[in-house]
């Protein structure tokens, strides 16, 4: 087969262009920092505490009518209307001192309204002190992940590639959150879970071509640059990633077509983050490998003359 | 040696093929009865319905009795659900001043988790404003009626208690002795006689449900903290079917979409790796069951996850002998060095997937564990399914002499 020959023979020198990768994913990353700045994140109740309170009304309905009980009852909230058939509401209301008693009321004349029982409603209330564990827990467990992989990594083969897998891994997740910001999307613990199970996808990702780089070295000896070594492992690498991530992407996009709206929450992130760890496996963490080494080798150079 | 090969991989492929019936389908011999697999998982409460509640302790946060106030308050707790009939339930400490209850399938969520944080603290207050006896004092609490049709609750106390009432009521004869829960009289009852047995009764209940209701409460004792609810999420039983409905059909057409790519790029290894994915789903299923691992909506994300994961090493391994054709190597020693070549790759690429794993079931809370659970069990399962699994069936293919390397996509 012609174009299966074609990719293990490619040879594409990403190295030489890695600024150019860079600067692409430095443009995401600003952009969605810059909205975080400025905007602030879409954060969910699970961070800010509040309400949620989901219902399958099970026919068709006008969020209007949903509004106009929120407004008479003096209840600031917003109504999305959802599901396959447009028969599911999510109404969403900020933390207040006697949630209780407003949400019951509300959740009493929605019964009322559309003839409902308690089984077709979701109500999720998180309190606010909630969210500052839930945030000191997300950025603890994600950089106590990285500096356990960083130790593995740096055992198993050496320091310096597991600043790079740790980069590529940083880089993963600023895009993630860069892309939460410019889609505006809901940011709640399932998008914690998704920042994690990336971290796990990527690093699997990256170590495959280290793997190669490894074997390469052992080959090859001194006669080929570090540069030509990443290349090549890359290359061969290439079908692997490739394929990886399709299918990956295929289960992932079934979660997210077919699934309810928490995994959707949960799947979309997931589904930026293969996108991704993909690109950074491929176009950062080699060539920031060989940029880092050729940069240590000019300095040996320098110091010994 | 062929004619044993094709007897092997003929095996093999029937007690899948079975294994996956008996699976589905469950299977009955004589008096031996065995559940379909998907009847034995435990569900979460995102799947079935119920209530997930975090309470929140009052206690400093260097309280040297932290710990024995959370494992009494859970005790009580426990206490309170036997009585609501709430035998399913868990309780489990969450963080140092947590405790997370879930209930699955309960009618009113909201009354029974506010009966859980119910601080239930009886005093016996005498005219001097002492107290007397408290709710710990009291051995039995039962509702009942005197004078025909008054609802009240009859107490039965501790010989020590018993003592102590008997002082008092005999010092306070002819006064008032005030009951007071949480703060509140409940009854305010002239002492008309000597209590020596430390027996009595509790008047000023509306109706036999509340004198229940506070017998319960009375004989679970006093909550040794002060809680509230900081998360508190109920779950429609309708709401979590279809969540599971869905999640499933994800999984189906996840899992047909996978094993469509592999088979259509890698031909007959392709095939070996799908067979290796049904077993892999097998034996992710029936661990899940015999761990008694509960599957919680993001649990089945994790599982769907790693089909598209778990065929990572057969891709790497795949790609691995296809190198090794091209070099001109003959079928067995281009599955022995692709195998060999990629065993480095897949195990360090995995062992840490795992530890990004375990840091989330070790920070994670509640749903979060449960996807840390399959995403981890998954990642052990299909190495073993990948690298044993596959190595073997393949050798026995090679072994039928299938030599055409167009069927191993080369």
């Amino acid at each position: 087969m012609v174009y299966e020959r074609g990719i293990t023979e490619m040879n594409i020198d990403l190295v030489s262009k890695y600024k150019i990768f860079v600067a692409i994913s430095l443009v995401v990353i600003i952009a969605g920092l810059a909205v975080t700045v400025f905007q602030g994140l879409n954060l969910g109740i699970d961070f800010k505490g509040g309400t949620v309170i989901y219902v399958n009304i099970g026919k068709p309905y006008s969020p209007d009518d949903i509004r106009s009980i929120l407004s008479s009852q003096g209840i600031e909230a917003t109504v999305v209307q959802v599901g396959d058939n447009k028969q599911d509401a999510i109404i969403r209301m900020r933390y207040m001192e006697n949630q209780k008693e407003i949400q019951q009321k509300l959740i009493e004349a929605l019964k009322e309204k559309y003839d409902l029982t308690d089984e077709r409603f979701n109500v999720d209330t998180v309190g606010p002190t909630i969210g500052k564990d839930l945030t000191r827990n997300a950025i603890l467990s994600t950089v106590i992940s990285w500096v356990f992989i960083l130790i593995y990594v740096g055992i198993r083969f050496e320091f310096k590639s597991g600043v790079a897998a740790i980069v590529a891994l940083v880089h993963d997740v600023l895009i993630m959150v860069s892309a939460a910001a410019l889609l505006r999307t809901q940011i709640n613990s399932p998008f914690v879970a998704a920042v994690l199970t990336i971290i796990g996808y990527s690093i699997n990702d990256t170590i495959v071509i280290f793997d190669r780089v490894r074997e390469n070295q052992k080959r090859s000896g001194k006669s080929l640059s570090k540069a030509e070594i990443v290349n090549r492992s890359i290359n061969e690498s290439l079908t692997r990633t490739i394929n990886t991530a399709l299918t990956t992407f295929f289960t992932v996009t079934a979660l997210y077509v077919f699934g309810v709206e928490s995994i959707k929450e949960f799947s979309l992130p997931i589904l930026v983050g293969i996108i991704s760890g993909t690109y950074s496996t491929i176009f950062i963490a080699g060539p920031l490998w060989v940029e880092w080494n050729e940069r240590a080798e000019r300095r040996r150079l320098a110091t010994a003359k | 040696m062929r004619k044993k090969s094709g007897l092997k991989l003929f095996l093999i492929i029937a007690c899948i093929a079975i294994l996956c019936y008996i699976a589905l389908n469950g299977l009955e011999i004589g008096i031996y009865r065995i559940v379909p697999l998907g009847e034995r998982v435990q569900q979460g409460l995102d799947l079935k319905g119920g209530l997930y509640v975090v309470y929140e302790a009052d206690i400093a946060p260097g309280d040297p009795d932290r710990d024995n106030k959370i494992a009494g308050a859970i005790r009580v707790m426990r206490n309170r659900l036997d009585k609501a009939n709430q035998h399913e339930a868990t309780i489990a400490p969450q963080g140092t001043n947590r405790i997370v209850v879930e209930i699955p399938g309960v009618d009113n969520p909201q009354e029974l988790a506010d009966i859980l944080m119910k601080p239930a603290v009886l005093e016996f207050i005498g005219p001097e404003g002492d107290v007397i006896i408290t709710g710990k004092d009291v051995k039995t609490a039962k509702p009942g009626y005197i004078t025909g049709q008054k609802p009240v609750v009859h107490f039965e106390l501790h010989p020590e208690g018993a003592k102590k009432f008997a002082e008092a009521t005999e010092k306070y004869l002819g006064k008032v002795i005030k009951i007071v829960l949480d703060g509140n009289p409940i009854s305010q009852p002239t002492v008309n006689e000597v209590i020596p047995n430390g027996q009595g009764v509790i008047e000023g209940m509306k109706d036999i449900e509340e004198a229940q209701k506070l017998a319960n409460l009375i004989e679970s004792g006093a909550l040794p903290v002060e809680l509230k609810q900081v998360e508190v999420r109920t779950i429609g039983a309708t709401l979590g079917a279809n969540a599971l409905e869905r999640g499933i059909l994800a999984g189906i057409v996840g899992l047909s979409l996978v094993f469509l790519f592999m088979l259509v790029y890698y031909r007959l290894p392709g095939l070996v790796a799908d067979l290796a994915l049904v077993l892999y789903a097998l034996l992710v299923m029936l661990i899940t069951v015999l761990a008694r691992i509960t599957i919680t909506l993001p649990g089945i994300a994790g599982i769907v996850l790693s089909i598209g994961m778990a065929v990572d090493a057969n891709v790497i391994i795949f790609e691995r002998i296809k190198e090794e054709l091209r070099a001109g190597k003959t079928m067995r020693a281009a599955l022995d060095s692709g195998f060999s070549k990629a065993f480095s790759a897949i195990l360090d690429s995995n062992v840490t997937t795992l530890i990004a794993g375990v840091v989330l079931l070790y920070f994670g809370t509640g749903p979060i564990q449960g996807f840390a659970k399959t995403l981890m069990l998954g990642v052990v399962v299909s190495m073993f399914t990948a690298i044993v699994f596959t190595k073997y069936v393949l050798r026995l293919i090679i072994d039928l002499n299938v030599q055409n390397k167009k069927l191993y996509g080369v």
